[in-house]
């Protein structure tokens, strides 16, 4: 393989590890709030509202039933709108926030199931507001799981970044489909795929490792 | 002084057009200081009483009021203050399971805005009462059962509450642990004052610790009074269940039987013996159940009655002249 091949390829996992970083971090940061909010407007929730839940419910499953390829082109404006471009990794960055967000909260939100209830009671019990109980018990009691679930987002991710390549993304996935495909260099699209491999098996085995070393169960 | 007054209480639950009244119209008082004991079967809702104690169950209607606030009239936040004065104690402990022991103590003072370091030092301090400051740094999956009920103990009484509701937070434990838990809690009521309200469906634990009683069924209470005086005269038929326990219940037998019920005699006493050569008889004992605590004997006997009814007299007479309360029972009790 070539000096400039190689280049190409380290450049390639430098911009899939910057989208799918960043854009797990973004959802996250949408997500986390989305999901709790989901948990909470619940039947059997601590701030039951039935109208809330509803609407966010609807939204989050509207978004998760469009196939990516399709989001990604049907918010091209939005993207240009927040990035000033439609091509290259931080071009990516914003339809993998808006289609993952959705995705993360009901992530959040199943992390948040397996709480046990009688541990939100006690806290009640207690005299905590709805803040502290969630800041103080239902974050932090889901940690765990919230690890867990935050390595197959970033799996997930990861894997919609390479779609992205279709249409003028960076990374890993766009090499695979410049080269392996559209230049029938098969040899070189193998590659990119076994190193997307490599890096989901990193991400979850650190995400595993994690989990298992901060929960106290 | 009262520290609870419940005033018609009544909780109804509504699912799919089927009304459940899980308490109906339920009028108690409780006095400061002291430990009250609700009793029933499952099912009787006593649980969903205690829970609307501090409102962890909205009733549907009457009155909870507390150190004088009807606590369905006041503002969240109000209501928020007021729950940081009932302490309460579960069957499944809940404690946070990825906070250490001192952290899970110190989460209701964190709440009330205490202090970290004060906070700590308080913790410490109860965790040493509940005979667990070694454990400090431990989480609850190292505990056994008891360390974590004794753990949501010390948690409970952090902000010093007027107030201890324990919902059948022995259930989950063995006998003996029961007993250890059972006398912490006493030694608490004494030490702190503080007001123990015990939900349980075990007449044992109502003997060991309570001086009130009340008797649920059916989401009423359908006897009440000192603990003494219902164990020993148990008047509705649910009472006399539960105070004659199935180990203890030889209605099936057949036979003729008499109660002997102890109350506080002294456990030195040879009673039984004393009757056999007093009356000159000799006697089947069909069950036991006694304990002694603290050299008294508590608790009740079955033995069978004989046929001859003058040396059946005799008995009575006997435990009479001893002040041993009795009652009979059986086919043609």
């Amino acid at each position: 393989m070539s000096e400039q091949m190689l280049e190409i390829l380290k450049n390639g996992i430098w911009e899939t590890l910057y989208m799918t970083v960043v854009s797990t971090a973004f959802s996250y940061l949408f997500g986390i709030p989305l999901g709790v909010v989901l948990y909470i407007t619940d039947k059997k929730g601590i701030c039951q509202n039935k109208i809330i839940n509803f609407v966010v419910g609807i939204i989050v499953n509207m978004i998760r039933s469009v196939p990516f390829l399709i989001l990604l082109v049907a918010i091209l404006p939005f993207t240009r709108f927040i990035v000033g471009t439609t091509i290259g990794s931080n071009a990516t960055i914003v339809p993998l926030v808006v289609a993952a967000t959705p995705f993360v909260a009901r992530m959040v939100e199943s992390s948040l199931k397996e709480i046990d209830f009688g541990v939100i009671e006690a806290a009640k019990a207690m005299g905590s507001s709805v803040g502290q109980i969630i800041f103080k018990v239902l974050l932090p009691e889901a940690k765990p799981s919230l690890l867990l679930g935050g390595t197959i987002s970033l799996a997930t991710i990861l894997g919609y970044s390479a779609m992205a390549g279709f249409v003028g993304g960076g990374g890993l996935g766009a090499i695979a489909i410049n080269y392996g495909y559209y230049r029938y260099q098969g040899e070189i699209m193998w590659i990119t795929v076994a190193l997307l491999v490599v890096i989901v098996q990193l991400f979850q085995e650190i995400g595993l490792h994690l989990a298992r070393r901060v929960d106290k169960r | 002084m009262i520290v609870y007054q419940l005033i018609s209480l009544s909780k109804e639950f509504r699912e799919k057009g089927n009304t459940v009244e899980a308490v109906k119209n339920v009028n108690l008082n409780i006095e400061k200081g002291k430990i009250y004991g609700i009793i029933g079967f499952s099912g009787a809702g006593k649980s969903t009483l205690v829970r609307c104690l501090n409102l962890l169950e909205v009733p549907t209607s009457g009155k909870v009021i507390f150190n004088g606030k009807n606590l369905l009239n006041i503002s969240p936040a109000e209501l928020r203050k007021c729950r940081q004065k009932i302490g309460m104690i579960f069957q499944s402990f809940n404690l946070l399971s990825q906070r250490n022991v001192v952290d899970n103590v110190c989460y209701p003072l964190e709440i009330a805005g205490v202090k970290r370091k004060e906070a700590k030092q308080k913790a410490l301090e109860l965790l040493e009462m509940v005979g667990l400051k070694e454990k400090a740094k431990s989480y609850p999956s190292q505990l056994s059962g008891g360390q974590k009920q004794r753990v949501a103990i010390a948690r409970a009484l952090a902000t010093s509450p007027d107030v201890l509701l324990c919902d059948e937070a022995t259930s989950a434990l063995d006998p003996i642990t029961t007993t250890s838990i059972l006398e912490l809690l006493k030694e608490i009521n004494q030490k702190l004052g503080v007001t123990i309200i015990i939900i349980t469906h075990e007449m044992k634990v109502v003997e060991l610790i309570c001086d009130h009683v009340a008797v649920m069924s059916e989401g009423t209470v359908v006897e009440q009074g000192e603990v003494k005086e219902i164990f020993v005269n148990p008047k509705a038929e649910i009472t006399k269940k539960l105070v004659l326990n199935k180990a203890l219940d030889a209605s099936d037998t057949g036979r003729n039987f008499l109660r002997i019920v102890f109350e506080g005699q002294s456990a030195f006493e040879p009673i039984l013996s004393s009757l056999v050569l007093e009356c000159n008889t000799m006697v089947n004992i069909l069950g036991a159940n006694t304990e002694n605590i603290g050299g008294k004997a508590y608790g009740q006997m079955l033995i069978e009655l004989p046929k001859d009814s003058s040396v059946v007299n005799k008995i009575k007479k006997f435990l009479d002249s001893k002040s041993v309360y009795y009652e009979e029972g059986g086919i043609a009790g």
